[in-house]
This record gives structure tokens, sequence and C-alpha cells, in this order.
């Protein structure tokens, strides 16, 4: 089935797989978003012991996910996974720190002798949600600023700056980029919350959240987009795969791309109708409009990034060096592998889809949560 | 390919794997072992509708939880650090090694996270039986993440399934079916998961004889032991029977470290094998000293166990790194020469490539081809870098056999006196039952030791050593990266152990 198909489909068809993954991803920060309002918004024991239950039901699924775009960007593209981890080192270290403390914090922060104290494993929930968002944020801002890096001829990566990938941060572009990150996932953690949550002091409180933190975001957002079609672009040449700086690159990409147009259009849209939804209406569904619209407002992102001739991981110094989803795939064999593997995708969604709904079916209650001892 | 070697990075990268993997691997085996554990407990309590049961389940899956997060925690690192400190061997064997890795985590990952929130959450949630269901998909889901992740160990141990693209200087698979159902990578995973059931019923075992030496909990204490105690008793006689398997393949793929595990220096026909000894350790490769001070040999076991022929000839490390004509062994010297040859070929058919000149191009491709086999030895300095340190594991394959053999007995006598409602009477007994999980943890590790260090120096056996797999960092960044990663996960696992120790002196009536 997938056989027959030739290399540069399945590696568009690739990109679109790891790119989803990555979106997914993307929306289920909401536990991230969730986590910073913890310490942000001001909140009573029972409005915490609350938040910290809904999300430490979530928390996995998201770490799982990231684990699962590494893992999916390993096997289809590793020639990104190899000079992105191995050159822009630090700033993949500083992310992977957030999401180990993250990892043990939800677990252990009420348990009695946790040696740490409830307050260390709350500012690690802190960290993992503002700084571990932020280094996500501007390292992909790096797929349109472009990174210090060359290859050799054997394809090893040689990175050409000393900060080894923490240089990202200093570029307002990507800067920004990790900041509306921030917002938007504090944003979805609101929506995410009055839904999941019964309690209606604190429901008000996170209705008026989400719609202060879009305001946040906003102004980011603005910034990103009009670079995004102001800036200069990293293209590839089809004919000998050349790379070469082209002006309004990623405004070309979107006129000439029409579907990324409105996966962006329709993704900002939806975000914002969920949120005005909460914030203006009675109703608390507004994380599944917002959700649908992040996942479609980040595919558009990374497909301005990877098609249409683009060099998703672009290198700054050396413009051959730079990554395309042509270059930096994994071969026709493998990718073939990987798209059978990839029908498991579907019955993976079920499941989860499945059960999500039969944990969330009733809201979650402080007499359920005093009630039973193992709550965070 | 690599112009310059920095040996103190390496080691540092390789410290840094070490102390993560071993980390990582103190939590691991008691997930995949204790989340069997409890799905066995909650059917009972489903079957039977006895609610003690279901309160022995709720307290054993509390201490899994505590377990869970810091296993989940060290994990993830391991994943990135291909990435982070290997970044040349993710690319060169990436196409292959993805595979796996991105397989586990969409069979395997998801499945444990979906089905764990269930079953701590669900219990009010969902139904019996989807609770009981949820548990099981936990247990699945955890050991099919072994599976995975043990497929692309066992392939870097017996590399298979691939060829070289010269022309993107990287292996690619060919064949994904003969990398996923490698002998090597199942006996791998057989022996490892059972060693994990073992090192988790030795976990019960421990918990239950410290409430039997306290006098608390006794009921529930003997009903842990009696599921624990069968568990284990089955999973330690198969741990056995994996590991002869496992030790066979590694005599057929992995000579050297075969020889490293016996200190056979000299290879011999029949083979004896050593079950007790000191070694000599002055002893080098090539010189006339006795590799040992004293030991106690079986006569022809080796030879049994690596070739399935008590007469047949077992190499020694000099017949690997120097030759040996009559037994038609080439030595790690000419296999230096070959590998020479599929560099400077590779390297000549680049400069070729890039000039366009195809003749020399076809030429040097013919060569590299001839040699590629070697590839991996062209980066050796000297023959003796491919023998690994031969204490280490020698003595860590005694202690790894000893302990699975005591273990087998431990469980045995645990089970008669629980048959004979003796056991706690049993002070002495039931103080070693307390400490046989330290000693399972020993004995994982030391098998871990014997798997890792022993292929070295190969990231991919024969093919890649670790000088070339390192990513282009300098020793100081990794060194940073090792320390961060030694003071936090040490804290961690304070905090791991200070939580379960109270969770276990709060018992389960406090559930």
């Amino acid at each position: 089935m997938f056989g027959s198909l030739d290399w540069s489909t399945l590696q568009q068809l690739w990109w679109f797989i790891t790119t989803l993954v990555g979106s997914l991803f993307v929306f289920l920060t909401f536990v991230q978003g969730g986590q910073t309002l913890l310490s942000t918004l001001s909140l009573t024991e029972d409005e915490k012991v609350l938040v910290v239950n809904s999300l430490g039901r979530k928390w996995e699924l998201t770490f799982t996910t990231l684990v699962m775009f590494g893992g999916a960007l390993f096997a289809a593209f590793p020639l990104f996974y190899a000079t992105s981890f191995g050159g822009a080192y630090w700033v993949w270290i500083l992310i992977l720190f957030t999401f180990i403390i993250q990892a043990v914090s939800y677990e252990y922060r009420r348990k009695p002798d946790n040696f740490l104290g409830k307050g260390v494993y709350d500012a690690f929930l802190f960290v993992n949600g503002s700084v571990g968002i932020l280094l996500i944020g501007a390292a992909v801002g790096t797929f349109f600023t472009g990174s210090n890096f060359t290859l050799n001829d054997y394809n090893l990566v040689q990175w050409q700056h000393t900060l080894r990938g923490l240089e990202a941060a200093f570029s307002f572009f990507n800067l920004s980029f990790g900041l509306f990150l921030v917002f938007l996932a504090r944003t979805l953690g609101a929506l995410y919350l009055a839904n999941n949550l019964d309690h209606d002091t604190l429901v008000a409180k996170l209705k008026n959240s989400s719609f202060n933190n879009l305001l946040c975001a906003l102004p980011f957002l603005l910034y990103v987009l009009i670079n995004l079609i102001m800036m200069d672009g990293y293209a590839v040449n089809p004919a000998d795969g050349t790379v070469a700086m082209e002006a309004n690159k990623y405004l070309h990409n979107l006129l000439e791309l029409p579907i990324t147009l409105f996966l962006l259009l329709a993704g900002l849209v939806l975000v914002v109708f969920g949120v005005v939804l909460n914030r203006f209406t009675l109703s608390v569904r507004g994380i599944w409009p917002a959700g649908l619209g992040t996942v479609l407002t980040c595919l558009a992102v990374f497909f301005l990034a990877g098609y249409n001739n683009t060099a998703f991981y672009p290198s700054k110094v050396d413009l051959n060096s730079s990554l395309t989803i042509y270059n930096a795939s994994s071969s026709h064999y493998t990718l073939t592998v990987m798209a059978y593997v990839a029908l498991l995708v579907p019955f993976v969604l079920g499941y989860i889809v499945w059960f999500w709904r039969q944990m969330d079916s009733k809201k979650l209650t402080l007499e359920e949560l005093n009630a039973d001892k193992k709550s965070y | 390919m690599i112009e310059q070697v920095d040996l103190t990075m390496v080691n540092w990268a390789r410290a840094t794997f070490a102390l993560t993997a071993m980390y990582h691997w103190i939590f691991v085996p008691l997930t995949l072992g204790l989340s069997f554990i409890c799905a066995f407990f909650e059917s009972i309590y489903v079957k039977t509708g006895n609610e003690q049961w279901k309160k022995l389940t709720r307290f054993w899956m509390t201490l899994f939880g505590i377990n869970f997060a810091i296993g989940v925690a060290t994990g993830i690192i391991l994943e990135f650090e291909f990435g982070t400190n290997w970044s040349n061997y993710s690319w060169m064997v990436g196409d292959i090694f993805g595979v796996p890795l991105a397989i586990e985590g969409i069979a395997a990952f998801f499945l444990e996270a979906t089905f764990f929130a269930v079953m701590f959450f669900g219990w009010n949630r969902v139904s019996k039986r989807a609770h009981l269901f949820s548990t099981w998909m936990v247990a699945v889901g955890s050991n099919l993440s072994a599976v995975w992740i043990l497929v692309a160990n066992g392939w870097m141990q017996y590399p298979i399934g691939m060829k070289f693209n010269p022309d993107l200087a990287r292996f690619e698979m060919v064949d994904f079916l003969a990398i996923a159902t490698s002998p090597v990578a199942i006996s791998h995973f057989v022996h490892v998961t059972s060693a994990a059931f073992l090192y988790a019923s030795l976990f019960v075992v421990a918990v239950s004889s410290w409430y039997l030496l306290r006098k608390r909990h006794l009921q529930f204490a003997k009903r842990s032991l009696t599921v624990a105690c069968t568990f284990g008793l089955l999973a330690s006689l198969f741990v056995a029977f994996t590991g002869d398997e496992h030790a066979y393949h590694a005599a057929n793929v992995q000579p050297m470290k075969l020889a490293a595990m016996e200190g056979l220096y000299d290879g011999e026909a029949p083979a004896g094998l050593v079950a007790a000894g000191l070694l000599n350790f002055s002893k080098k490769p090539g010189d006339e000293e006795d590799p040992f001070i004293f030991e106690v040999k079986i006569p022809m076991v080796l030879s049994l166990l690596a070739n399935r022929d008590i007469n047949s000839f077992v190499p020694g490390i000099n017949d690997l790194v120097y030759g040996n004509t009559a037994e038609n062994i080439m030595g790690v010297e000419e296999k230096m020469v070959r590998g020479k040859l599929a560099v400077a070929g590779l390297g000549d058919y680049k400069t070729a490539k890039k000039s366009g000149d195809q003749l020399a191009a076809g030429k040097a491709l013919t060569l590299f081809e001839q040699n590629s086999d070697y590839l991996g030895y062209g980066y050796l300095d000297y023959a003796e870098q491919a023998v690994p340190y031969v204490p280490l594991i020698f003595y860590s394959f005694r202690v790894m056999v000893g302990l699975g053999t005591f273990f087998i007995l431990l469980f045995m006598v645990y089970l008669y006196l629980l048959y004979k409602d003796q056991l706690e009477k049993q002070a002495l007994l039931l103080k070693i039952g307390v400490s046989s999980f330290l000693l399972g943890l020993v004995a994982h590790e030391a098998g871990w030791i014997v798997t890792e260090v022993g292929r070295q120096p190969w990231a991919i056996q024969d093919l890649l050593p670790v000088t070339v797999a390192r990513s282009n960092l300098d020793a100081g960044t990794v060194e940073v990266t090792f320390f961060m990663f030694l003071i936090l996960f040490t804290a961690l696992l304070i905090a791991e152990l200070k939580i379960m120790a109270k969770q276990i002196s709060i018992g389960p009536e406090g559930d």
C-alpha cells in the first residue's frame, strides 16, 4: 500500500504526521498552562487541590505526546534529531530538565515525608509550565530564524555558537514565539479546567483568566505573524536542493498553499471563539473549539516551515547545511514501515478519547477528592 | 570522518549514559513486574468480590504509582540523550534505531499513560471490569515498551537487516522483520522482563517480610507473599533458562563479551566454566601471565553453554585479538587493516563524487564495500582497544548468576514455609527476605554491566565505536550535565525512598 508511494510523497506525509503529533502536544500543554495558573491566579487551598488533581489526570498524556513527538522525529527525520539535539544542546537539556522535575511533582507533592517539600514540587510545576514551554517555543522559532550549524561531508553536525542553542532565546522573534506559547498554554489551561471542575467561584475565575491570558498572548502572536509575513525565508531550489534566502518566503508559502492560510485563519478564529464562548456566555465548553483551533494553527505554522520547498531547520551560517524534509528524512523503506505503524494512530486516538470521556463524564468535585487519600 | 577524538568527552558521555540508565533501571523493572502483580491481585478481587483483595490491590498500586513517576522522569532523558550526547550515532543509525523507539511511543507509552489515569482515579468513574481491564493494559503497555526498547538494544548488539548508504554516510534499514524478530533481541527481552518480574516479586517479599517481622498486617502480608512468591519462583526459573539462551547468543555474535565474562584469554577445546575465581588484575592480552590467582573450573561446561557441544572450541581474548588460523578466527589486527581500507574507501568515494570523477568514485566504493563489514575496526588505534574491561564483566556476571540462583532457593523456601504456615516464626529468613530486594537491584545492575560494558568499545557491534558515535561537544559541557543529573536524580531518589518508606509504614490499613 505505502510502498508504492514515491519517496517525496512519503516525506511529505511524514512531515504531516510528525507535526500533527507536535500540534496535539501544543494543545495538551493546557497541563503546563494550568500549572502556571496554580501560582499566579489567587486560589484558595481547596481550589488549588482541584486544579492540581484535574491536571494530574492528564499530565502523562502531554508528556507521552512530547516523547512521541521526539520519537517520530527520530524515526522520520533523523538528521534533524541528530543536528538539533546534538547541536542546540543546552536548550534541549534545559527543556528536558523541566520535564523530569514535572514527572514526579504530582505524585510526590502532598505525600508525607516527600523530602523536598510541597513548595518545591509546586515550583517544579511552575518552571515546567513557564521555562519549559518558553524554550520549546524559542526552539520552534528557529525553524524560521535559523540556527548556527554546519554539516560536514558525512552529515555530522558542528555547532558554531558557544551557547549551544540557548542563543535562540536572544532573538525577539523566538522569544515572542515562546511567550505566545506560554500564554496560549495558560489560556488553554483555564479553558480546560473550567470545563473539568465543579466549583462555581473557581470556574468564574478561570473563565476570566482564559480571556486575560489570550489578551496577553495577542501582542506576541501579532509580532510573530507580522514578522513571518515580512521576513526573508530559506527557500530550497527543487532542481538541485540548494538553499537561498528569498524575500517574503513565508508570505509566498501562505499564498501558494492556500490550505495553510485557511488552517491559520480558521485556527485562530476557533481559539478566539472558544475563549469568547467561555468569557461571555454560560458555556464552559470553550476548550474544544480552542483546542481544535490550536491544532490547526500549529499545523499551519509547521506547514509554512516545511512545505513548498522550504528548509524547516535552516542554518544561518551555512545555507546549504540547512535541513529540508527531503534531505533530513529516513529512507524510503523506513518511512514505508513507519507508515504502516502509523495505522495504529486512529486506534490509539480512539481509546484515548473513549477513556477520556469515561473519566471526565462527571466533573471533578472537592468531595470526591477529599474522600480519596490518593489525590495529589 | 572524525578529525579529533576527545576521549575524555566520550568517557563523560558514557558515564552520563551509565548514570541515567542505572538510575532508570532501579525503577523500571519494578514497574514491569509490579504492574502484573497488581493485575493479579485485582483479578482475584473481581473474581471473588472480597474487599480485602481490593484493599491489597490499592496498597500495592500506591507503591506502584510512587515508583512509576520517577521511572517516567528518568526515562525521558534516555530517549533524548541519544540525540544530545550521541548525535553522530543518531544520524548514522537513526534510520533503523529510531523506528523501535517510535513504535514504543505509539504502541506502548499511550497505553500506559491513558490507562494509568483510569487505574488510579477511575475506581468510582468506570465499571469494575473496565477498571480491571485498565490495570491489565498498564501491565501490557509497560511490557510492550520493554519489547521495543530491547529490540533497539538487541540491534546494537547484533546489527542485522541494514546496509550502508555511502552517499548519505549512514546505515539504512532493509529488513524490519529481521530486526524485530532478531533472536538476540527476543532472548534479551524474555531474559530482561522475566528478571523484572523476579525483581518486583522480591519487592513484595521485602515489604511483606517486614510486616511479618513487625507482626503487622499478617493476613495481608501472607496473601501478598503467596501470589508474589509463586510469580517470583516461575520468573526466576525462567530467568535461568533465558539467561542460558542469552549467553549462547553472546557466544555466537559477541565472542569477545563471552571471553571477558569468563576471563578466558587462550581459547580451549573443550572449555571449562569458571565457577569461582580470583582474577589476576595485572593480566593483559598477549602477555604470559596467568589470568587467575586461583580458579575453580567445571570441565566442558563452557563449550556446552556456548556452542551446545561439549567438545567445541571456545575462543579466548588472545584468539580474538591476534587471530587463530587453526580455528579460522580473524584477529582484530587484521580487521583493523580491513576497517581502515573501508574508512579510506569511503573518504575517497566522497572526494571523487565531489570532484565528479565517476571512475575513481566507483573504485573507491568497491574498496569500501569489500571491507565494510569491518568498518568500525578502522577507527580503532590499537587491537587491544577491542577488549572490554575484563574484571568488571567477570565479577558482574558471577554476582548476577549467583544471586539468580539464590533467589530460586529463596522463593522455594518461602513457598514451603507459607504452605506449612511457619513463615512468621523464621526471623532470620524474614530479615534475608527484607534485604533480598536490594540484592535483586544488584543483580539487575550487574546484568546490565555485563551486557553494556561487555560490548565496549562498540556502540554498534563491530561497526561503530563509541568514539565515533558521540556528539561534537566538549568534555566540560557533558561533565556539567553529568553532575546536574547526578544531583537531581539523587535528590529524586531520596524523595522516592522516603515517600515509599512512609507509605509502607502507614500500611494497607491506612489506605
